[in-house]
């Protein structure tokens, strides 16, 4: 690759960097496509190409900002190869997701996964980096390429929905119907991808 | 190195909790502007980056240096 002109010290201080961010990629690909194993496959995927792109990462800037825009870029095109479409592994998930400590909070985590994925995809990734991530809306948009009042009117409506769901007590169980919420995904995920902006760039 | 981990998702579920408070929230009503979802969402995130690194991860790590 093109790395050759980074020091052995860059590299080392990149690598330690990138070390560091795994597990909030591994939570934000998690968010993002549902299934674990693929969301890992998805994050290793985003590592290689952080590794060979890292002449592109400014020393002091945020490795996690960086590094999410080429996970985001790497499930799109994988969204649109359909190898992966939002699918939720209830087995999986309840195995991973229950949380022992809090047993008594009433909503179980693998619920707020299910109502998560049933958000349209950029609607989910939006609130995933506010809300769950703690970006600024400001990071939200440079990350996900477009204006700051499109993520916060993205943030909104995701917030309203997941409002209403959880007041009806309407979260999706396992085996809804997944099929139309997959067409669906799929639909917005084109004009998702036509935002890309500064997220072009890292590829 | 752990412990630098855990500091970077304190802060960020701090953040996050902020953010939330103010998403569509304009002025002044707390604590019930940050539905029991909100929390849902950040634990959700939260129990990822507090799981342990597959070896896998630990591999490929170590491939990149191979390649260097």
């Amino acid at each position: 690759m093109s790395d050759s002109k980074r020091t052995p010290s860059e590299k080392a201080d990149f690598k330690r960097e990138l070390t560091e961010v795994i597990p909030h990629l591994r939570a934000f690909a998690r968010g993002l496509c549902g299934r674990p194993d693929m969301a890992d496959d998805l994050v290793q995927e985003a590592m290689m190409k952080a590794w060979a792109a890292q002449e592109r990462f400014e020393p002091g800037t945020s490795m996690r900002a960086w590094t999410f825009v080429i996970l985001r870029n790497a499930y799109l095109t994988d969204m649109r190869r359909n190898r992966f479409r939002g699918e939720y592994d209830e087995n999986v998930a309840e195995r991973i997701l229950t949380a022992p400590a809090d047993q008594e909070e009433p909503l179980h985590l693998s619920d707020m996964h299910r109502a998560l994925l049933t958000l349209p995809p950029e609607r989910r990734e939006a609130l995933l980096l506010v809300g769950a991530g703690g970006f600024s809306y400001e990071e939200a948009a440079s990350i996900c390429g477009c204006a700051v009042g499109t993520i916060k009117s993205r943030v909104g409506r995701a917030r309203a929905t997941l409002n209403s769901m959880m007041e009806d007590g309407d979260i999706p169980r396992r085996s809804t119907d997944d099929a139309s919420a997959h067409r669906a995904i799929l639909q917005e995920l084109d004009m998702v991808a036509a935002g890309n902006g500064l997220a072009s760039k890292t590829r | 190195m752990k412990s630098d981990k855990q500091k970077r998702a304190t802060d960020s579920s701090e953040n996050a909790k902020v953010n939330l408070q103010q998403a569509g929230a304009p002025s002044g009503h707390g604590a019930e502007h940050n539905p029991e979802w909100a929390n849902g969402l950040r634990r959700l995130y939260d129990s990822v980056v507090e799981e342990p690194l597959p070896d896998s991860f630990k591999e490929l790590l170590s491939r990149l240096d191979d390649k260097s």
